[in-house]
């Protein structure tokens, strides 16, 4: 530009030769026929570059290098089986859970800021989350919904990958982290359900934490329990719930498991499970059909 | 009686009911979505298996193929952009729910008011509902354990190497009617049992009919030795002096070993029956080690435990098989 209007005969231009400013109107106008011309092409900038580290994605190699480069893209393989692409395969209810989890973790810690695990508060908390905290009924609304969303995903997923024979050598390992997936879910939900400390939770996890009394030899009214010493006071329900009733320390056991140790656990099996995607070749499919008669005994 | 329609309605419509709601529709639908997927394939299947020619040449899949295209695609855009997009449909269907239904808040936790029914969350329905049948450490521990280690154990026992990767049915006919039959048949349905029939004292209320707190439910059933007579009279007679007083838990004890030794031996034998009964199914259990076989047989026994004690449960009011001072069955 600045080249043209110079070949042009100009003058006044931002004056390349002793760095002043010589016609204001004129600068602004060049400069800023530049600066839409490189908006035009956000890729070649360099905040784009700096960000993504590769440029135009245009080029396959760097499309590729795209997903390489990026930690949250590189989860991915750079390119995958074409048809596994459709929805039709994998349902895409893996990625569903694992995007639910993210929202859960979001509108989780977010929720942790309004609430404290100890008895009579945790309700008020609740109570205040609906009423007072901007769009804190909608928030708690979402991590409830997503809970329940979750879960079905997760059996769907499980559902899928069954019928698709994907748990098949070799990803018989990656099926098992999938089944510790499935229980850390369900254990998150209930963990959940007891914190906003209302007769709901209250119930359903004294009805639930009532199975480990009935624990063989850990519990004391479990087989065995008794005469291997277990009490009300010293068995797997008592070490569950902090006590011998579903009482304060209950609360906050279930708080750390939910907000802390369950989270932590399965993010861990979430990182192997993805791996193993990867490093088994992938997704199962839809791979070519094999005939009977091409198996060997 | 029945015909309280708007009782059905409020269960129907509980903020918390509405996943089991989604998934009488959501299931049926994946399932029947899946085995059309595994019916076309099946199609696929039995044309190659006809025509060996074609075979070789065939791509052997039953999505659109052409000779050019390439195999794999790039993640970036053609990943990227699904997942983008059921990342938004997933918002807007949470953001919908969130805006139209309340999580619910009941009142301050209270131990001295019982709620009733006091119920799990409705995805721990299933296992609620076990409890009903079987003694907690079974209903409560030994259950769970058995559905999460017969799950892991899956890909261990199915030596079937077909089916890895596609939809298909007649080539793994076994293994999908037994996961189809657990998962829906028995974990959905007790699910759906615990949230719309389970009422008020978990009594049995069919849908409809009204959730009355005050019901009275008369015991009517009985023990299995109960029908039998089994009352250790004879039995006394031949155990020692000091084991006399105890000869009724003694006759019940070893009477029971007989109904569930006999399940044991005949469920066993009928499932070897059905996974040896085509020369298809043949050859896969030939691969198979004897641990195998033992620890399918093993898991899909105690699999099959839960619906038999179901009916006789709640046909035949049959209460226990087995009767021994430390568990019964
Ligand atoms: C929170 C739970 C889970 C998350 C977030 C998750 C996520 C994923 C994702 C994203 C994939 C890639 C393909 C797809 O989306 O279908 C995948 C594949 C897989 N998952 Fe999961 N999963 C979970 C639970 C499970 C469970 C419960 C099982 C089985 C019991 C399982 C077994 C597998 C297997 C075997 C594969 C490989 C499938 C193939 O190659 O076709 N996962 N998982």
């Amino acid at each position: 530009m600045a080249e043209e209007n110079r070949a042009k005969g100009e003058v006044g231009l931002a004056g390349e030769d002793d760095g002043r400013i010589h016609d204001l109107k004129d600068w602004v106008q060049v400069k800023f026929h530049e600066q839409v011309e490189e908006l035009k092409r956000p890729e070649d900038t360099q905040l784009y570059k700096a960000f993504f580290r590769v440029g135009r994605i245009d080029e396959p190699r760097n499309r590729a290098l795209h997903t390489l480069n990026n930690l949250f893209l590189h989860i991915h393989p750079t390119k995958v089986n074409r048809d596994a692409v459709r929805y039709s395969y994998t349902w895409g209810m893996g990625g569903i859970s694992f995007y639910l989890f993210l929202v859960l973790f979001f509108t989780g810690v977010m929720l942790m800021f309004y609430y404290h695990p100890s008895e009579i508060q945790a309700y008020r908390d609740i109570l205040d989350i609906q009423n007072s905290v901007p769009f804190g009924l909608q928030l708690r609304n979402i991590h409830r919904w997503a809970a329940h969303l979750m879960i079905i995903a997760v059996w769907l997923h499980m559902f899928r990958v069954f019928l698709t024979g994907s748990y098949k050598r070799p990803r018989q390992f990656n099926w098992c982290i999938g089944v510790m997936l499935l229980v850390f879910t369900m254990l998150l939900s209930f963990t959940g359900y007891l914190l906003p400390d209302d007769q709901l939770g209250f119930w359903a996890v004294t009805v639930g934490t009532n199975m480990a009394r009935a624990t063989p030899l850990i519990g004391h009214e479990g087989p065995f329990g008794p005469q291997l010493g277990m009490t009300a006071y010293n068995d797997v329900r008592f070490a569950l719930l902090g006590g011998s009733i579903v009482g304060s320390n209950a609360l906050l056991r279930a708080y750390i498991w939910h907000c802390i140790a369950l989270p932590a656990m399965i993010s861990v099996f979430f990182g192997v499970h993805f791996w193993r995607v990867r490093k088994d070749g992938g997704i199962s499919g839809p791979s070519p059909v094999m005939l009977e008669s091409e198996m060997h005994e | 009686m029945l015909g309280n329609w708007h009782q059905l309605w409020v269960i129907a419509s509980n903020p918390d009911n509405v996943p089991v709601v989604a998934l009488i529709v959501l299931v049926p639908f994946f399932t029947w979505f899946g085995l059309r997927q595994a019916k076309a394939n099946d199609r696929l299947i039995e044309k190659l298996e006809k025509d060996p020619e074609l075979a070789r040449t065939h791509h052997r899949k039953t999505q659109p193929y052409h000779a050019s295209w390439q195999k794999e695609v790039h993640v970036w855009p053609y990943l990227l952009r699904i997942e983008l997009l059921a990342a938004i449909v997933v918002t807007v269907i949470l953001l919908v729910w969130a805006l139209t239904i309340n999580a619910p808040l009941e009142e301050l936790a209270n131990a001295t008011i019982t709620m009733n029914p006091a119920k799990a969350p409705w995805y721990f329905l299933g296992l609620q509902e076990m409890l009903e049948y079987f003694d907690p450490w079974i209903a409560g521990v030994l259950m769970p354990t058995f559905i999460i280690l017969g799950l892991m154990a899956i890909p261990f026992i199915d030596e079937n190497p077909l089916g890895n990767g596609y939809y298909t049915y007649k080539q793994r006919r076994f293994a999908i009617w037994t996961f189809i039959a657990g998962f829906e048949g028995m974990w959905l349905v007790l699910t759906l049992i615990g949230t719309f029939i389970r009422g008020p004292g978990f009594m049995w209320f069919w849908p409809t009919q009204t959730w009355d707190p005050d019901r009275i439910e008369f015991l009517t059933t009985r023990n299995l030795d109960q029908i039998f007579g089994i009352n250790g009279k004879w039995l006394a007679h031949i155990l020692p002096a000091s084991q006399q007083p105890y000869a009724e838990l003694w006759a019940k004890g070893l009477f029971g070993i007989i109904p569930v030794g006999l399940y044991f031996i005949f469920a066993a034998w009928m499932f070897y029956k059905i996974i040896t009964s085509t020369p298809f199914s043949r050859r896969i259990f030939s691969r198979m080690s004897l641990l195998q076989v033992v620890v399918m047989e093993l898991l899909l026994v105690v699999m099959l435990a839960l619906p038999i004690t179901f009916f006789m449960r709640n046909l035949l009011r049959i209460k226990y098989v087995w009767e021994t001072p430390w568990f019964n069955l």
